[in-house]
C-alpha cells in the first residue's frame, strides 16, 4: 500500500488582478474626472462642472438607491418607481409654496426648515404611496418578471395622471429659498450654493446608508437577502416583511430624490420622473442590479459625463449615456459590481 | 389552401372566426361600405397597426420579451421613407429605397441591442430599450435640419397614390382615385406581412421561441442557442415594425416626432397586445381593431361625459378626454390581471 501524497492546502489571497479588478470601478470615477480636466482646460469652468455633475449624481444615487435594492432582494423590477420621484417632487414643492413666508425669508434657519418640511412631507407622502404601491400592483405578480413589467408600467402612467388630475396639466415653477440662491466663487470657479448642498447631503446619505447596510443587523439581513433570499428564511427571517420595508424605504428615498432634483430643476413636472427613470435605469444597469455601491459609482459617472459633454459638444449629450452604457456592458456584461448570487 | 394561407393555425374558435371574417371584410371593403376621409383613415391605421401589433406580440407574447423600443423600428421605418423621398425625389424609387433602408436599418439596431442586453439577462433588454428609445426620439427632435425636428416632415409620393390621380370613374359612388389605390397598397401588404408572421410563428422556428418564453432553461439544456434565437426574434420584429412604419408613412405623407415615436404609441401597442390576447397572432387583430376604433371614438364621448359632469369637480376632470391616458393605465392593469389571455385566449377557453 502506498502512503497517501502529502496534501497540504494553502489558503491564498486574491491576486494583484483580482484585487485591481475589484477596485477598477471605484478608479473610473477619478479618471473621468481627470480626463474632463484635461478635455476642459479651464481650470475654473471644469471645476463648476465637476460641482454640478456630482450633484446631479448624487441626486440620481437617491433615485437608483431603492430600486436596485428592491431587485437584488425580491427579483422585482419596478417600472412605476419614477412615479414615487414626480410625487415627491410635487408634494415637496407644495409644501415650499406653501410655506412661502419661510423660503423667502433671508434667514438659513428658515429656509433650511421650510425645505425639510417638503423632505418630510414628501418621503411621507411617497412612503405610504410606495406600500400600497407594493400591495396592489406588484404583490400579485411576484416571480412573474413579464406581469411585473407591464403591471408596473401601467401603475406609472395612473400616478402620472393621478398628478394631472391633483395639481394640473401645467408644470409648476418655483424659485429656490432666498440663502440657497445664488454662487460662491471658489479659486475662479463659481459654484452654486445648492449644487454644493446637494453633494453633501447626497454623500452623507450614501455614507449612512452604507452603514445602516454594513454595521447593523437589518443591514446584514437585507445583504445576506440579496445573495440568497431562500437561506435567509431557512434561518427564520420574513424576508417578506424586510422586503416591504426596503420596498418602503426605497420610495421614499425616490421621493427624496424627487425634491431635491424639483428644487435643483426650479420646476416640475409630472413627466420629470419618467425622464429621470431613464437615468436611473442606466445606473443601475451599469452599476449591476442589486448593487447599492455600483449604483453610486455608476450615478456619479453618468451626472459627470453628461456634465462634461453638455460643455464639450452638447449635440452629444444625450447619446453620452448610452455610450458610457455600451462601453461598460462591454467591458462587464453584468454591471460594473455584479451582485454574486448564491444559487 | 386557406389552412395553408393561415400556416395551419385556424382561430379554433367559431366567435372568433366570425370576428376574424368580419373584420377581414371590413377593412378589404372599408372605402366601399364606409365612404367617408375618416373611416379610410381609421381603416388604414386599423391595417397598419394590425402588423405593428403583430410584430410586437412576437417578441412578447411568443419570446416572452419586454420591449419599449418599438415605436423607434417604427419610425425608423417611417422616417426611412420620409427622408428618401425628399432626397431621391417622389417615385416608386424613392419609396423601396426607403423602405428597404429603414428595415435593413431596424435589424441591425435591434442585433445591437440584443446582443448588448438579451446576452446577459432578458430583463436589461426592457430598461436598454427604454433609454435608447427615449434618446434616440429626442435625437429626432434635436437634429432638426435632417429630421425636421418637432415639426417633421412632408414629402411628395408617388402621383398614383395620391387622390389627384384619377384612373376611372364612380364605382358605387366611390371615386376611383390614387386614394383608393394608396388604401389597397396598405391593406395587402398588412394582409401579406400579417399572414407573414403567422407562417413564423407557426414554424419550428416559432416553436423554438415559445419553449424559451415556457423556460429558457430547459430550451438551452436541450440545446437551442436562446441567445440567437432572441436575437433573431428581435431583429424579425423590428424589420416588420419598420416596414409597418413605411406603410404609414406612404399612408401619411408626412412624418413627426409624436405619430411615430412617443412612448404613448409605445403604450396604445402595449395595450393592443395585452387585450387582444399575447401569444396569439390573432389577437393582434382584435386587439388593434377594437382599440383604434375605441380611441377614435370613445374620446369623443368621453369628452359628452366629461361636460355632462361639469359642476361635480373631480368626477369632471377624471373624465376630461385629455385624461384618456388614465383610463388606458387602469385598463391595462387590470387587463394584465384579470385577462392576460386576451379576448383571444377568453374566446378559445370558452368553446
Amino acid at each position: 500500500m502506498t502512503a497517501a501524497p502529502d496534501h497540504a492546502p494553502t489558503l491564498s489571497g486574491p491576486g494583484l488582478k483580482d484585487r485591481l479588478g475589484q477596485a477598477a470601478p471605484l478608479l473610473l470615477v477619478p479618471v473621468l474626472v481627470v480626463l474632463g480636466y484635461l478635455s476642459i482646460g479651464s481650470t475654473s469652468s471644469w471645476l463648476t462642472l465637476t460641482v454640478s455633475g456630482l450633484a446631479m449624481g448624487m441626486m440620481i444615487f437617491i433615485m437608483a438607491s431603492g430600486l436596485t435594492l428592491v431587485f437584488g432582494l425580491m427579483d422585482v423590477i419596478n417600472f412605476g418607481h419614477g412615479a414615487f420621484i414626480s410625487v415627491g417632487a410635487f408634494v415637496g414643492i407644495s409644501v415650499v409654496l406653501a410655506l412661502s413666508g419661510w423660503a423667502g425669508a433671508p434667514s438659513l434657519a428658515l429656509n433650511l426648515g421650510a425645505i425639510a418640511l417638503a423632505v418630510i412631507a414628501a418621503m411621507a407622502v411617497t412612503a405610504v404611496l410606495g406600500w400600497a404601491f407594493e400591495r396592489v400592483i406588484v404583490r400579485p405578480v411576484y416571480g412573474a418578471h413579464l406581469k411585473q413589467i407591464l403591471v408596473t408600467v401601467g401603475g406609472l402612467i395612473v400616478i402620472e395622471q393621478l398628478i394631472h388630475v391633483i395639481w394640473g396639466p401645467d408644470e409648476i415653477f418655483l424659485t429656490r429659498p432666498e440663502s440657497l440662491k445664488g454662487a460662491i466663487t471658489f479659486a475662479g470657479a463659481a459654484l452654486e450654493r445648492y449644487r454644493i448642498l446637494a453633494v453633501v447631503f447626497g454623500l452623507a446619505l450614501f455614507l449612512a446608508m452604507r452603514l445602516v447596510l454594513r454595521r447593523t443587523k437589518i443591514g446584514l439581513i437585507v445583504r445576506a437577502g440579496v445573495q440568497n433570499g431562500e437561506m435567509v428564511e431557512a434561518l427564520g427571517y420574513r424576508l417578506r416583511l424586510v422586503f416591504v420595508g426596503v420596498f418602503v424605504a426605497g420610495s421614499a428615498l425616490a421621493g427624496l430624490g424627487g425634491v431635491m432634483w424639483g428644487l435643483y430643476q426650479e420646476v416640475v413636472t409630472a413627466g420629470m420622473g419618467e425622464e429621470m427613470m431613464i437615468l436611473v435605469f442606466i445606473v443601475v444597469i451599469i452599476g449591476g442590479l442589486g448593487s447599492v455601491e455600483g449604483a453610486f459609482i455608476g450615478a456619479l459617472l453618468v451626472g459627470l459625463l453628461q456634465n462634461y459633454v453638455a460643455f464639450l459638444a452638447p449635440k452629444l449629450a444625450l447619446v453620452s449615456n448610452i455610450g458610457l452604457l455600451t462601453l461598460i456592458l462591454l467591458w462587464r456584461p453584468q454591471g460594473m459590481m455584479p451582485v454574486v448570487k448564491a444559487k | 389552401m386557406i389552412v395553408t394561407l393561415l400556416s395551419g393555425d385556424r382561430p379554433r374558435s367559431p366567435l372568433l372566426t366570425l370576428i376574424l371574417l368580419a373584420i377581414l371584410a371590413g377593412l378589404a371593403l372599408a372605402p366601399f361600405l364606409f365612404p367617408g376621409v375618416r373611416s379610410l383613415e381609421t381603416a388604414a391605421r386599423i391595417c397598419i397597426f394590425i402588423v405593428l401589433v403583430a410584430s410586437y406580440d412576437l417578441l412578447l407574447g411568443y419570446t416572452g420579451i419586454v420591449s419599449f423600443a418599438h415605436t423607434m423600428f417604427f419610425g425608423l421605418g417611417a422616417y426611412g421613407v420620409a427622408l428618401a423621398s425628399e432626397h431621391i425625389g417622389r417615385g416608386f424609387g424613392a419609396l423601396a429605397v426607403g423602405t428597404v433602408a429603414g428595415a435593413v436599418a431596424a435589424a441591425l439596431l435591434a442585433m445591437v441591442i440584443g446582443l448588448f442586453s438579451l446576452r446577459v439577462r432578458a430583463i436589461f433588454f426592457a430598461m436598454i430599450t427604454l433609454a435608447v428609445a427615449s434618446a434616440v426620439a429626442v435625437l429626432v427632435s434635436q437634429l432638426s435640419q435632417i429630421t425636421g425636428g418637432e415639426d417633421g416632415l412632408n414629402y411628395r409620393i408617388p402621383r398614383e397614390l395620391t387622390p389627384a390621380f384619377r384612373w376611372g370613374g364612380k364605382l358605387f359612388d366611390v371615386n376611383l382615385n390614387g386614394k383608393l389605390l394608396n388604401y389597397y397598397l396598405v391593406f395587402f401588404c398588412s394582409l401579406g406581412l400579417f399572414l407573414l408572421m403567422l407562417r413564423i410563428v407557426n414554424s419550428p422556428f416559432g416553436r423554438v421561441l415559445q419553449a424559451i418564453r415556457e423556460n429558457d432553461f430547459r430550451a438551452e439544456a436541450i440545446g437551442y442557442r436562446v441567445v440567437r434565437y432572441r436575437v433573431a426574434a428581435t431583429c424579425i420584429s423590428a424589420a416588420v415594425a419598420a416596414l409597418a412604419g413605411s406603410l404609414f408613412a406612404v399612408w401619411l405623407r408626412y412624418v413627426g416626432p409624436d405619430t411615430t415615436l412617443s412612448f404613448e404609441i409605445m403604450l396604445d401597442i402595449l395595450l393592443m397586445v395585452v387585450i387582444g390576447g399575447m401569444g396569439t397572432m390573432y389577437g393582434a387583430v382584435v386587439g388593434a381593431t377594437l382599440f383604434v376604433l375605441a380611441q377614435n371614438y370613445l374620446q369623443n364621448l368621453m369628452g359628452l361625459a366629461s361636460g355632462a359632469t361639469e359642476g361635480v369637480p373631480v368626477v369632471s376632470d377624471l373624465l376630461d378626454p385629455d385624461r384618456w391616458l388614465l383610463w388606458l393605465g387602469v385598463l391595462f392593469i387590470l387587463s394584465v390581471y384579470f385577462f392576460p389571455t386576451g379576448i383571444v385566449g377568453r374566446l378559445r377557453a370558452g368553446r
